[in-house]
């Protein structure tokens, strides 16, 4: 008991170090995908008054909440460019088309008191109606699903149900089918090209066998953005392959090798092979030599020793690889950004996007859980069909 | 007698060196070997004899470089091993771990694409064969080493195979254990008529199961013979060392006499024993002699004292120093009546029958 309790002492700075470096950042960035404190920092006011509202036609309240709020918002604003009205604005978006510039142009109406209902109105008549003051109800926080759903192509219509959003404006469900599909391509080109490898590591004399996964794991000494760059100079127009082939004869004008789905997935089989190889050929190394000759003798041809010998005993093996390589490919992003076109992006890249470009964290965070979502199903998945007993790594 | 089922023909085989420049002796020169229908041959040497590249060749995992293997007199030696039909026990039994006992065991005749049913009720009289009819169901692992090795022999004898071959099968198991298992081959070959080929590097084992025995040293074939005549005539000094226990005393041949030499052991005496093979007045010698037929008070014989008398249950080892201090091994019954006390003097005798004088030749190639 005591060893045990030295033993958690002992790498107690590393838990709190995960804990600080690691849990916390990514629980507190997932956590922006349900947070909804946009408009509630502006219209706090306007919110109280909508308590207790029946939705249909708006109270007298909360005009003169509505435009005590967004003078001092705008005052805020002013005083210290924050943006707040412009973040709450998009956010009502969302909910309600068109709030993205009724929200400023209504702060511009009321930047004197008295009169608030007719200054409101003056902005625009749908005021009048029910559906902007239910947007801000609906947005008022503190917890929204509409980011989440929305990286799903849901959302809540008017009467609060889960809609499929219309058609054209569906996005993110391709965008994750191409990302697994992507991400399954290189898996399986991944697995057609490590066994064999794996097997001629496995099978190698025992001399050969370091210089062999010393060739396989060569791609680590190098970072992930160099090998990919290195594809560019390659695939690129007047690049080496097309080069070599225009030499050769076998071409008339280059190919265009580069800014598609074929340079993207050269490059992932080639950063992704040595984590498929390694645990195949850890499964086929643990096995008894006998077994292959032992097969033979009893009659089975080359074949039939594949699948009912070789194929079955370094399943967990292949099952580990397969992960392994699945789960990072799902998260690639460098390498689609570099090599690929803008049919090629992956999820990942369009979190950066929506971090970088966009500013829109909450978008960004919302996406961060639906990949994360998608490793856990892959996971989850590979535990209930294979089981994680049977995992075997090198 | 019929044609033999096996033959090799001035097989030989060389491993490529694993060094630039290293000579690498041939593991394999020549060998003439047959076996006969329904006949147990053991295989017996030392490592580095032959004996595995012998059985890999018959198995098909390794090409012989030159000569013939006749199986039922068709040339066999270059076709695949899964084309032969030869049923192999390794000796690490080789069992496939992801299958039951039973896909193990029906897993030559999957091969052999025989219906289901039909190789379910073989593979069920197989298990009853090596009495192991309730562990179909089971697999490998959940199995003892003894368990295992019949499964194992289980395998290769039910698609009926010519000959099965043994690759050490009882290395694994302990000693109570492997003479078992001995019994039960013995008893299994018996029963079906199984022509077995064995290796081993066991010479006791070797006595205990086989027709006949084939010792093999160097890559060569020494002497091939049933185990009483290998015990009893051994062809040479090799043989008669790794066959049994012997004395082995280094000597000079002074006369010949109808086939039995006089041996002079320098500085200690001259003692006859049968000539075995060319040998020549005034040449060296290896004179053997066995420990059960040592005598102790002979009339006429060699001076020696008894270092050492080890009881063994049902014998007493002596231990005896020569003058020179080359030591000598007796065994006596234990029943017995006088035996010397340790320190004693005694007279080293034997007839000269049962003493052999071999040509003298270094230790085994």
């Amino acid at each position: 008991m005591t060893s045990r309790r030295t033993a958690l002492l002992l790498i107690a700075p590393l838990l709190v170090g995960l804990l600080v470096g690691f849990v916390a950042p990514i629980g507190a960035f997932l956590w922006r995908a349900i947070a909804d404190d946009e408009v509630a920092a502006v219209l706090p006011r306007t919110l109280a008054a909508l308590r207790g509202w029946d939705g249909a036609t708006p109270p007298d309240g909360a005009f003169v909440a509505l435009a005590e709020d967004l003078r001092e918002a705008r005052a805020q604003d002013a005083a210290t460019g924050a943006g707040g009205i412009a973040r709450a604005a998009a956010r009502l978006n969302a909910e309600w088309p068109g709030m993205r510039s009724l929200l400023p142009a209504t702060g511009r109406r009321v930047t004197t008191p008295g009169e608030e209902r007719a200054k409101i109105l003056s902005a625009s008549a749908e005021w009048d109606t029910g559906a902007p003051w239910r947007a801000i109800r609906s947005a008022g926080g503190p917890f929204t699903a509409y980011r989440l759903l929305a990286t799903l192509d849901l959302r809540r219509d008017a009467a609060g149900d889960i809609v499929p959003t219309p058609e054209e404006q569906r996005i993110w469900r391709g965008i994750l089918l191409r990302t697994l599909w992507i991400s399954l391509s290189a898996t399986l080109l991944c697995l057609l090209l490590g066994y064999p490898l794996a097997w001629l590591i496995a099978t190698a004399p025992a001399r050969a066998q370091p210089w062999l996964l010393g060739a396989v794991l060569l791609p680590f000494w190098t970072s992930l953005i160099v090998r990919t760059a290195a594809w560019m100079v390659l695939l690129q127009k007047e690049g080496i392959v097309n080069a070599a082939l225009l030499r050769l004869g076998l071409l008339d004008a280059p190919l265009p090798l580069l800014m598609n789905r074929f340079a993207v997935l050269v490059a992932m089989v080639h950063i992704l092979l040595p984590f498929m190889v390694l645990p195949i050929a850890a499964a086929l190394r643990s096995m008894d030599p006998a077994l292959p000759r032992a097969a033979a003798s009893l009659g089975a041809g080359r074949l039939r020793i594949f699948l009912r010998v070789l194929l079955p005993l370094s399943l967990p093996g292949v099952g580990a690889g397969c992960l392994l390589v699945f789960i990072q490919a799902l998260g690639f992003y460098v390498t689609p950004a570099l090599l690929g076109g803008p049919n090629d992006q992956m999820l990942a890249w369009f979190i950066g996007f929506h971090a970088n470009r966009l500013v829109d964290w909450g978008m960004a965070a919302a996406l961060s859980v639906l990949l994360l979502g998608a490793v856990a199903l892959v996971i989850g998945l590979y535990g209930r069909l294979v089981g994680f007993d049977r995992v075997r790594t090198a | 007698m019929d044609a033999p089922l096996l033959r090799f023909e001035r097989v030989s085989k060389r491993y490529p060196a694993p060094a630039r420049g290293a000579a690498q002796p041939a593991a394999l020169a020549g060998l003439d070997l047959e076996i006969a229908r329904g006949e147990l041959l053991t295989l017996l040497g030392p490592s580095g004899s032959g004996k595995t590249t012998t059985l890999m060749l018959l198995a098909g995992f390794e090409t012989p470089d030159s000569g013939r293997i006749l199986l039922e007199g068709r040339d066999i030696a270059r076709l695949p091993a899964h084309k032969r039909g030869i049923g192999v026990v390794f000796q690490s039994y080789a069992l496939f771990p992801h299958m039951t006992v039973a896909e193990n065991v029906g897993f030559p005749l999957e091969a052999r694409n025989v219906p289901r049913g039909e190789r379910a009720a073989r593979v069920a009289r197989a298990l009853d064969m090596v009495r192991l009819p309730e562990y179909g169901d089971r697999r490998p692992a959940q199995l003892s080493g003894g368990q295992q090795q019949r499964v194992a022999l289980a395998r290769a004898m039910v698609f009926e195979p010519p000959i099965v071959l043994l690759d050490e099968p009882l290395g694994a198991l302990d000693k109570a254990l492997r003479e078992e298992m001995q019994h039960e081959i013995r008893v299994l070959h018996q029963r079906l008529g199984l022509t077995m080929m064995y290796v081993t590097h066991d010479q006791s084992e070797a006595l205990t199961l086989s027709d006949r025995i084939a010792v093999l040293a160097g890559g060569a074939l020494r002497q091939v013979a049933a185990p009483r005549d290998l015990y009893d005539e051994p062809a040479d000094a090799f043989v008669a060392g790794f066959v049994g226990e012997n004395n082995s005393l280094p000597a000079r041949v002074v006369s010949m006499a109808d086939g039995v030499a006089r041996c002079a052991l320098e500085g200690i005496g001259t003692m006859p024993a049968r000539a075995v093979g060319p040998l020549a007045a005034g040449g060296p010698c290896v004179l053997m002699v066995r420990p059960e037929r040592l005598v102790l008070d002979a009339p006429e014989g060699l001076p020696a004292q008894l270092a050492e008398a080890l009881f063994q249950g049902d014998h007493v080892r002596l231990r005896l120093v020569l003058p020179g201090g080359a030591e000598v091994i007796a065994k006596r019954p234990v029943g017995e009546a006088a035996l010397p006390a340790p320190g004693a003097a005694v007279t080293l005798g034997w007839a000269a029958g049962d003493a052999r004088a071999f040509r003298a030749e270094g230790p085994a190639r």
